[in-house]
């Protein structure tokens, strides 16, 4: 056991701490959208100096350095503990870029990635359909060849950024005769084409996080598929994974919980702080236990990164599980200790924290039950890390006619 | 940077739980529970394995490790159920003994011959009887010493004092508990005479963290114990014409018992590892890792009883020992309610 980075690594610390030092005041203000100035020259600045897209060739408009996982490491802690702007990180950036530099053309890689990385280029996600969530691979919009185009008609629901978008990743049924599976391609096409039509789709939070998005005789240029046709569901499979894990950071709940502890310090109820409350005081303990598990487990998989004999394929496995029902749990406990004055929301003047305990509280539980939900993270566990079998298909009157 | 154990402790780890699978099956533990042999066989087995002596200085004939080799065989031992002092002698006493600079026990503890059980109830909270001194010598009654069959027994007094008393001069009597596999007893002293160990409550709590890590780490692989017979059980057991391990009400059981399991692995190997680097989170960790696998371990215990059917509740698959050894380890050294309002008050939130 080593948790120290090592020596050879002071220096880069002290260069990123510099760059904050010096940068700092250049961040985007609150208020600059993803599509503004202030955005896209911080994301260029921060590509410039390697730390945004750091490991992507700078041919595609990346920094073009080595992996290094501890750079990486030291990169996110000096910005956390700064809480200075990691740039943006949109769906684009995070999910579609890794897949273009791994299945992508060479024309593919030069035309999309470098704009996609510099906020230049906004991607939405065309995945989920009204029948097609936890049975993604059943989805139904099609696209049939038209000469050299793509004519695309269905319905996409859960986009999220999908009003500011300039381009969707789509996956698409093409082959309505071939095995569910084998019938999906991966398209990318403009969000100004013809005949796409978005709905915001508002959510129990107040806000429209996400859009539904109507596609009706959309044309799209046959060149503008990822992979092969029929091959977009290994495609689609690969961005999933990579979702999984972000969405619950074990260092970001730990943030949320010493804000409860700050909550329990600071309110007060009959001239009594809340923190001299037993009863609150083991709920937050108990959490702080289960934080520090996640953290540690968090620091194991770091490990495995780098010394590539540990197998922690259980121990990842869990993180979006266990991970989005904590932040959950902890985001009530900082309503909880609040009483009636945790119930405000909105222009109400009496809420704190801007109303975040709230809204994490209800967004969370989008979280828990999107990318995934927690049921479909149970199954993974046990069939991939427990080695259970899958539940048996009930025989459906084509299968049992063909058998 | 390196999270986890080397290479050399995997390999003593392997050696220990070839060891216990050859050397202390099941039926050891229900001859325990029989009255029919005691753990002086497998504690002598396990001290030739260099278990006794595990972080006792080499210069007293240990082996001279550190707390994260020891959080690592706790765990192989929990996964067996094995009996045996190893909290009471080869962790508590042996570091406070140390630590206090009473090293002549050391050496036959380390082979096995000398066992110094742990009597610290009055320090984690006095029930009844609390034990008194004067002019050295102890009056009163200490619960829940831990290992009924020990040679001498350190004894914690409420202001944090430790005295070492001989077992011939304490009345001994077992007392019973849920779990036959970690003997106690309850100890009654008059005008018996002992010798302080230390003055120092710093020291008694150094050494009750150390034993609430190894408790941890205990739980831990008496809970993996139970998930693995669970899913194996699982796959073995038919009904409607299925394994039971295809339904999925069985496999979100088994994959909520894994997905509150796993972190808690990474959580016992870095309590052992602050207490070898000293780190300022050393107690803080203890404490947490002590309280959260208690949760977990209770968690997984009755889950793992329940995928078992009507077997799981019976003697025949025995997996209720190490359902009462989870029981066990909950309750020892803190409930988990005590053992977070101490993290609580190391935090200086209360």
């Amino acid at each position: 056991m080593d948790l120290s980075y090592g020596s050879e690594y002071d220096a880069f610390r002290e260069e990123v701490r510099s760059f904050i030092r010096s940068h700092k005041h250049k961040q985007p203000k609150p208020g600059d959208g993803i599509k503004s100035q202030g955005m896209r020259d911080w994301q260029s600045l921060l590509i410039e100096h390697g730390y945004h897209s750091r490991t992507i060739a700078s041919e595609y408009g990346g920094y073009g350095g080595e992996p290094d996982i501890i750079k990486s490491r030291i990169i996110a802690e000096e910005f956390g503990a700064e809480r200075v702007h990691r740039g943006f990180n949109g769906q684009g950036v995070t999910m579609l870029t890794p897949v273009l530099l791994e299945m992508g053309t060479e024309e593919q890689k030069k035309a999309f990635v470098e704009p996609t990385i510099k906020a230049e280029m906004i991607w939405c996600q065309g995945y989920s359909e009204p029948g097609a969530g936890s049975d993604l691979a059943s989805l139904t919009t099609k696209a049939e060849l038209d000469g050299d185009e793509w004519v695309i008609n269905g319905q996409k629901i859960w986009t999220s950024t999908a009003h500011h978008a300039d381009w969707i990743f789509c996956l698409v049924r093409t082959e309505p005769d071939a095995p569910k599976h084998l019938g999906i391609s991966f398209l990318l096409f403009r969000m100004d084409t013809p005949g796409i039509e978005i709905r915001p789709l508002v959510d129990m939070t107040g806000d429209a996080n996400f859009n539904e998005v109507f596609f009706t005789d959309v044309r799209v240029p046959k060149h503008q598929i990822v992979g092969q046709r029929g091959q977009g569901w290994q495609v689609a499979n690969a961005i999933l994974g990579h979702e999984r894990g972000s969405l619950a950071t074990p260092d970001a709940a730990m943030n949320r919980l010493n804000g409860v502890k700050r909550l329990m310090r600071e309110e007060s109820i009959n001239g009594e702080p809340i923190m001299s409350n037993p009863v609150f005081r083991d709920r937050l303990m108990k959490l702080e236990g289960r934080v520090l598990a996640m953290q540690y487990n968090d620091m194991r998989l770091l490990s495995a990164k780098i010394n590539k004999n540990q197998d922690v394929r259980l121990a990842g496995m869990i993180v979006k599980l266990i991970g989005t029902e904590l932040r959950h749990e902890i985001e009530c406990l900082g309503i909880d200790v609040m009483g009636e004055i945790g119930l405000s929301y909105g222009d109400n003047p009496h809420v704190r924290g801007h109303g975040s305990w709230q809204y994490q509280y209800m967004f969370y539980l989008g979280l828990i039950i999107g990318g995934g939900t927690s049921q479909i993270q149970k199954n993974i566990i046990s069939e991939r890390g427990l080695g259970m079998p899958k539940e048996p298909k009930i025989p459906t009157a084509k299968s049992v006619k063909e058998a | 940077m390196e999270f986890g154990l080397s290479q050399d402790q995997l390999m003593f780890g392997d050696s220990v739980r070839k060891f216990l699978a050859s050397e202390v099956p099941l039926d050891t533990v229900r001859q325990l529970a029989a009255g029919e042999a005691d753990d002086s066989s497998v504690w002598q087995g396990l001290a030739d394995m260099g278990l006794a002596g595990l972080i006792i200085p080499e210069a007293h004939g240990g082996a001279q490790l550190g707390m994260l080799d020891a959080v690592a065989i706790a765990e192989a031992l929990g996964y067996a159920a094995c009996p045996g002092p190893f909290l009471s002698t080869a962790i508590m006493s042996a570091y406070l003994l140390n630590a206090a600079g009473a090293t002549d026990p050391l050496a036959r503890m380390a082979s096995g011959d000398y066992r110094v059980g742990i009597a610290f109830s009055d320090v984690i909270g006095s029930r009844k009887g609390e034990v008194t001194e004067a002019d050295s010598k102890l009056t009163g009654q200490s619960l829940f010493a831990l290992d009924a069959t020990a040679d001498a027994y350190l004894i914690g007094l409420s202001d944090g004092r430790v005295f070492m008393i001989e077992a011939s001069e304490v009345t001994r009597s077992s007392l019973s508990t849920i779990d036959v596999t970690q003997s106690v007893c309850e100890l009654s002293f008059h005008q018996s005479p002992a010798c302080l160990v230390s003055s120092s409550p710093e020291l008694v709590w150094q050494t009750i963290y150390r034993g609430r890590a190894i408790q941890a780490a205990d739980t831990l692989g008496a809970a993996q114990y139970m998930l693995d017979q669970a899913v194996a059980y699982s796959l073995d057991r038919k009904q409607f014409n299925r394994v039971i391990g295809s339904f999925q009400a069985v496999k979100h059981m088994c994959a909520e018992m894994a997905s509150q399991l796993e972190p808690c692995r990474a959580f016992a190997w870095y309590a052992g590892h602050a207490f070898d680097e000293s780190t300022d989170d050393a107690a803080l960790t203890a404490c947490h890792a002590k309280a959260h696998l208690a949760e977990v371990g209770q968690f997984v215990a009755k889950t793992s009883t329940e995928v078992h059917g009507g077997m799981g509740f019976t003697d025949l698959v025995g997996l209720h020992y190490w359902f009462k050894r989870i029981g066990f380890n909950r309750q020892l050294l803190g409930s988990p309610e005590a053992v977070r309002h101490e993290a609580a008050q190391l935090e200086g939130l209360c």
